[in-house]
């Protein structure tokens, strides 16, 4: 499968670190549905600068720690 | 852990009621059409176009298709009540990328019933050609839709 975007995230990872967050929490702290929380970690979906931010303020980190992007790559 | 990631591969599973809503727009959109254009096309044969009386079936399938959408997406709300009205900013996103596909598809098959208008041909196949391109119009938005859920967007 063909990635749609170069934007990659550790939400899985930091949601375990969250209290063992499950995607379904996270996504009413986002207000979004779950299935999109799924498609953003799979990096199926590319998130709204504001979406960005609220999911790093719901796992309690600053937004570089959530989402990656490779700056060199991109050039 | 291992828990944790069944649930969550279950999920994986689920579409938004908002995909479930794209899957009967485009499953009518392919299925009315098939029947009806069957059914005329049963007609044509022998005769001429201004004889077929084709306005009412297609206003009947139009209809339908109507109907047959409003009754299944109240069906859905209801078996997933705690979905129902959830609409996010991704399904808003896809939406707009069916609405544009949809409009490109629909602006360039416009022409044919225009160029057949100006030829001069029966009604019957300008209103004919404007259905289906309002059709193809309506599967070509619902396909991206579905691959932009499916694939990713």
């Amino acid at each position: 499968m063909v990635k749609p975007t170069a934007v990659t995230n550790d939400i899985r990872a930091l949601r375990t670190q969250t209290n063992e967050m499950t995607q379904a929490e996270l996504a009413a702290l986002i207000g979004v549905t779950r299935q999109t929380v799924i498609a953003i970690e799979q990096g199926r979906y590319s998130p709204t600068l504001e979406m960005a931010f609220r999911i790093a303020h719901a796992l309690g980190r600053p937004l570089e720690q959530v989402f990656h992007y490779p700056v060199e790559d991109a050039r | 852990m291992s828990t944790i990631l069944d649930i969550e591969s279950a999920w994986e599973r689920q579409m938004t009621i908002e995909e479930k809503g794209v899957w009967i727009y485009g499953i009518l959109a392919v299925v009315v059409p098939i029947v009806y254009f069957v059914s005329i096309g049963g007609q044509i044969a022998g005769r001429s176009a201004s004889e077929i009386d084709y306005a009412s079936q297609l206003l009947t399938a139009i209809g339908a298709a109507i109907v047959l959408a409003i009754v299944a997406n109240i069906i859905i709300a209801i078996l997933s009540p705690k979905e129902a009205g959830m609409k996010d900013e991704r399904d808003r996103r896809i939406s707009h990328l069916g609405e544009r596909v949809g409009f490109y598809v629909l602006g360039v098959l416009v022409l044919a019933p225009l160029a057949l208008a100006l030829l001069r041909y029966d009604q019957f196949w300008i209103a004919n050609s404007i259905y289906l391109a309002s059709v193809l119009a309506a599967v070509a938005s619902a396909a991206v839709r579905v691959v932009a859920y499916r694939r990713g967007f």
